[in-house]
């Protein structure tokens, strides 16, 4: 994969030899809050619409303003969207960072730097563009106040301009991104062209760098996967929506939000089919979506993992009361506050087991947004007909960065509302229910809901020792038959959730697994093994808690299986491992923890070191 | 107190629903004997009988406490969660979002409301969520054994002979700061104004909040405790005294009652709410009135009780939301999941 020739003695940069066409990545080194957000997104689009594979990344802090921030946009013909670990060509707008960001770069690569940065004095094997911003900007922009907002567009000019972005993309971009405001986007766009024009007239291509025209993304579209997710739960039905601000979450409630006040305010009388409330806290917020999932509601919450740790309560509540509800987790690193701004798997452990006592919560793990649409909207299913907490688990990279996907399909399935009797059923039962009796033998008992009008309707919900007709109870066997109910009932959860993706060949010994984001870093790091090492590998993609029959079959029929994690202590391998005690000395760990999205060399190199190849 | 309320008291058939009392009770209290909870609990089912209330549409919740227990012993047709502690008003809350037909009647104690639970109660009440909220104050934490709870007053002693050095938060002048809006205090051994009271706060859709002071007979009940019955006896001061009558009641109260000396209150549900001033300048529809007499009693060592404010034109929370009139609970799929032209639109804008 490695197109240019890296040479470590640094030699002079000369005219490259090969081009490298759609295949690279760039790299913009900003400063948190300077308005670098819109310059980057118009790039991505243009990119995009060129038909080329792409992703757009951002590597922020949490901060609002002043610290260094970078945004990384990855084209691949291949259509590897994955983070690529190395620069290719870096634009160096942060003098804070601008010398570290390019000693790191490796020989060969470009940079684009503000002039009076002075950057091509640090070395000499990287292609330099220096480019005066300022005087660029001030041309374009009279009014001094207005020059930070778009000094970054100068950049996207110049880019196309040394890349072969065709600016009539960008043009369309800037419009897109400034759709109400024309003025900003008339502003926007000078600034772009004059960066353009400048590049043009003085600057030689030096660099192998350029893109062309595909035909990669018909039929695609470009999202975050929190507004994947978002109108995932808007179209599975969700009708109470809690929640407290916490990155990487937040913008998954706003988006709901969003699309709720579009399509679920009726038309004639004004009103909404939902509610979202911004809650105090996150105790009130899981409280909250429990009230409402005991009332009958689709409820559900979203959060991050310090939310999660509040919730804890709450959720063995739920579960032992056996009340159906949604938990959206977007991870972030941690522990404690961790790296607020940064990714992570690290709530697997957490999340599947959250609070005290013998606790368990099923889990739904989306790797691209089309999954995080399609398990949006089935969570509350699951839910539902488990009766019970339901976790999706995002992370920030999927959540908050833009991915390519296809369109989402229409939900084909209807609403599962589960087990709940009505007036009428209890009527033809004559009363003679009870809450927790499991009559089906799946240990999914029945519910009511309140505001069922029938008098023999009414139960108790409580976290308290409880008989199979809700009425409270200490007694060892009540409690004993209840907590084995419960357990039954959870050891048929994975009927109800996502089957895993599994690609297997008859030459792989060695076999992967990993789940959500670690799947793009997987899906390349494979394609490196076998171009570069000729090693066939077989991959298996979870995508729910309690894992399948099937995921159990791949690892015992592989010697060694590297199970890739994105926390330091191995979360998803210790749950594969809690599964399937029988077989766990299959499994191998790959774990990185760094907090950037999971790149597929880490994963590649960990495996040759292990396997020696 | 309406006579009419009375006689029916007294000769419980069946009610205007054609319901008697049984429904309306619970399984036996296994709380201690004497303690107040189970008074407030008796008030509860003849209050609800009263009134008429379906009791398939009350909901019924509560924190953790020997308070919070006390959901089991009434209202056995009614839905019922006995939560976490201090945290109920956020699973009442997404009840009534769920189902905003409901009548949800919460029951907490002190330590619930008071320490656990404090920024959920404010929340609540800052909401406007429609509920009846009954704090069953006995300033201490009775079922983890007698602990003193944040309403216990500076000075007041624990069995133990321990006094407490830290002053008491005034759940009452919390509630009328914060936004509930409909706030009174009453005391368990005082049948007939809790019920009154009671009977006004169901008539009302917003927040109200009843702390009721309800003596623990086997931690909080002895000389030195300023939640003992003998305590309270002795220095509850009456604000008012207070009618209710309910809306399907005849009402004619302007003959009865010279003006000047009663102030009436339109409850929501048209029931009139009718308080004969003891104190001759008290209006309980001002905060700031309410505040300051609640300050003076507590300056005074007094117990006020009666209704300490009441505002009626405050929208609740699911108002404020604009909820549909169907219960989000009982929508379908059709009103559940847009059509998928709305899918179109977003996947268009999104390409
Ligand atoms: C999270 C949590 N912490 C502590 C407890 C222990 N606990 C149970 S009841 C209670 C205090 C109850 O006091 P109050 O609400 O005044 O009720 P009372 O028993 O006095 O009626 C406490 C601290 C608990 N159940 N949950
Ligand atoms: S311990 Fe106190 S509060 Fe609890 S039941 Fe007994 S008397 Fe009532
Ligand atoms: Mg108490």
């Amino acid at each position: 994969m490695q197109a240019v020739n890296a040479s470590p003695s640094r030699e002079p940069v000369t005219v490259p030899e090969i081009e490298v066409v759609n295949d690279f990545s760039i790299h913009v080194a900003t400063v948190n809050g300077s308005g670098s957000q819109s310059s980057n997104l118009v790039l991505l689009r243009a990119l995009f619409e060129m038909g080329i594979p792409v992703s757009g990344k951002n590597l922020f802090p949490s901060n609002i303003a002043g610290l260094p921030t970078w945004y990384t946009i990855r084209a691949s013909k291949f259509g590897f969207t994955g983070r690529k670990k190395e620069v290719d060509f870096l634009v160096a707008m942060n003098p804070q960072t601008a010398h570290e960001d390019v000693q790191s770069l490796e020989p060969g690569r470009a940079v684009v730097y503000d002039e009076p940065l002075g950057l091509d004095a640090l070395r000499n094997d990287l292609s330099f563009y220096p480019v005066p911003f300022d005087p660029i900007t001030a041309a374009v922009c009279p009014q001094p106040k207005l020059r930070k907002l778009v000094r970054n567009m100068v950049y996207d000019g110049v880019l196309a301009a040394l890349l072969d972005i065709e600016m009539e993309e960008i043009r369309k971009g800037i419009e897109k991104q400034f759709a109400t405001k024309p003025k900003a986007a008339e502003l926007n766009w000078n600034a772009a062209r004059a960066g353009f024009d400048w590049a043009s007239e003085n600057l030689a291509k030096r660099d192998p760098y350029r893109l062309e025209r595909m035909d990669g993304n018909k039929g695609k579209i470009i999202v975050e996967g929190n507004a994947a997710a978002a109108l995932g739960a808007v179209f599975g039905g969700v009708s109470v929506i809690t929640w407290y601000p916490i990155t990487p979450s937040s913008s998954l409630a706003e988006a709901a939000q969003g699309y709720l006040n579009r399509f679920r305010i009726d038309e004639s009388t004004g009103k909404a089919t939902f509610a979202v409330v911004q809650a105090e806290d996150e105790l009130a917020s899981i409280g909250m979506a429990i009230g409402a999932g005991w009332a009958g509601a689709r409820a559900m919450t979203t959060t991050a993992g310090p939310g999660v740790s509040l919730m804890s309560e709450f959720v063995g509540l739920a579960h032992f009361a056996e009340i159906p509800v949604v938990l959206i987790d977007v991870q972030r690193m941690g522990p404690s506050t961790g790296l607020p701004t940064r990714t992570s798997q690290g709530d697997f452990l957490s999340a599947a087991t959250l609070s005290h006592g013998d606790t368990f919560h099923p889990m739904l793990i989306p790797a691209t947004p089309e999954e995080c649409f399609e398990f949006g909207a089935k969570a509350f299913d699951v839910a539902e007909r488990l009766q019970t907490p339901v976790f999706v688990m995002l992370d920030l990279d999927l959540g908050m960065n833009y991915w390519t996907a296809d369109k989402f399909d229409y939900p084909d399935w209807d609403i599962d509302r589960g087990k709940v009797l009505s007036e009428e059923d209890i009527e033809r039962l004559q009363g003679d229910w009870g809450r927790y009796r499991d009559v089906d033998g799946d240990g999914i008992a029945y519910r009511t809901t309140p505001g069922n009008r029938h008098p023999q309707a009414a139960y108790f919900a409580r976290g308290t020792g409880h008989d199979e007709d809700a009425n409270y109870s200490e007694r060892e066997g009540d409690w004993i038959r209840n907590m084995d109910r419960i357990q039954k009932k959870m050891a048929g959860a994975r009927k109800w959730l996502p089957e895993p993706v599994i690609e297997d060949g008859p030459k792989a010994r060695v076999a992967l697994v990993a789940a959500g984001t670690s799947h793009e870093a997987v899906r390349e790091a494979r394609s490196q093994l076998r171009l570069e090492y000729g090693f066939e590998t077989a991959y298996c993609r979870v995508r729910g808690w309690p894992f399948s029959h099937a995921t159990e079959k791949f690892i015992a029929e592989h010697d060694h299986v590297y199970v890739v994690d994105q926390n330091r202590d191995g979360q998803l391998r210790t749950l594969l491992r809690r599964q399937f005690p029988a077989i766990h000395d299959h499994l191998r760990s790959v774990c990185y923890y760094g907090g950037m999205p999971l790149d597929a060399r880490t994963i590649t190199d960990a495996i040759v070191e292990r396997e020696e190849l | 107190m309406s006579t009419a309320t009375a006689t029916r008291a007294k000769a419980p058939v069946s009610n205007r629903i054609g319901l008697g009392l049984e429904p309306y009770r619970g399984l036996k209290t296994t709380l201690c004997a004497g303690c107040g909870h189970n008074s407030i609990s008796e008030r509860i089912v003849e209050c609800f009988f009263e009134m008429g209330i379906d009791p398939t549409q009350v909901i019924k919740l509560s924190g953790i406490g020997c308070s919070s227990k006390s959901p089991a012993y009434f209202l056995s047709m009614s839905h019922g969660f006995n939560s976490v502690h201090g945290r109920m008003p956020a699973v009442a809350t997404g009840a009534m979002l769920a189902n905003k037909q409901l009548l949800a009647l919460g029951v907490s104690g002190d330590g619930d409301t008071a320490s656990i639970g404090l920024g959920q109660f404010v929340h609540m009440m800052r909401r406007n969520v429609p509920i009846v909220y009954i704090i069953e104050d006995n300033g201490c934490y009775g079922l983890t054994k007698g602990q003193f709870s944040a309403t216990a007053n500076l000075g007041s002693t624990a069995k133990s002979g321990i006094a407490n050095d830290l002053p008491p938060i005034d759940t009452c002048g919390l509630a009328v700061q914060l936004g509930a809006t409909f706030v009174a205090r009453s005391f368990s051994g005082d049948k007939k104004q809790l019920q009154s009271i009671l009977k006004a706060a169901l008539a009302h859709r917003g927040t109200a909040v009843l702390d009721v002071v309800s003596p623990c007979v086997t931690f909080n009940d002895h000389v030195g405790s300023t939640k003992s019955y003998k305590y309270v006896r002795e220095n509850k001061v009456p604000l008012q005294s207070i009618g209710f009558v309910p809306h399907f009641e005849e009402i004619h109260l302007q003959e009865d009652f010279a003006p000047g000396t009663v102030h009436e209150v339109e409850m929501h549900d048209g029931s009139m709410l009718r308080l004969e001033k003891l104190e001759e300048d008290y209006d309980p529809t001002s905060r700031l009135t309410a505040l300051d007499r609640i300050e003076l009693a507590t300056e005074q060592g007094q117990i006020l009780t009666g209704v300490l404010y009441v505002s009626t034109d405050q929208p609740s929370f699911t108002e404020i939301l604009n909820l549909d009139d169907v219960p989000l609970a009982q929508l379908g799929q059709d009103r559940l999941r847009p059509p998928k032209s709305a899918l179109d639109t977003v996947m268009e804008e999104l390409a």
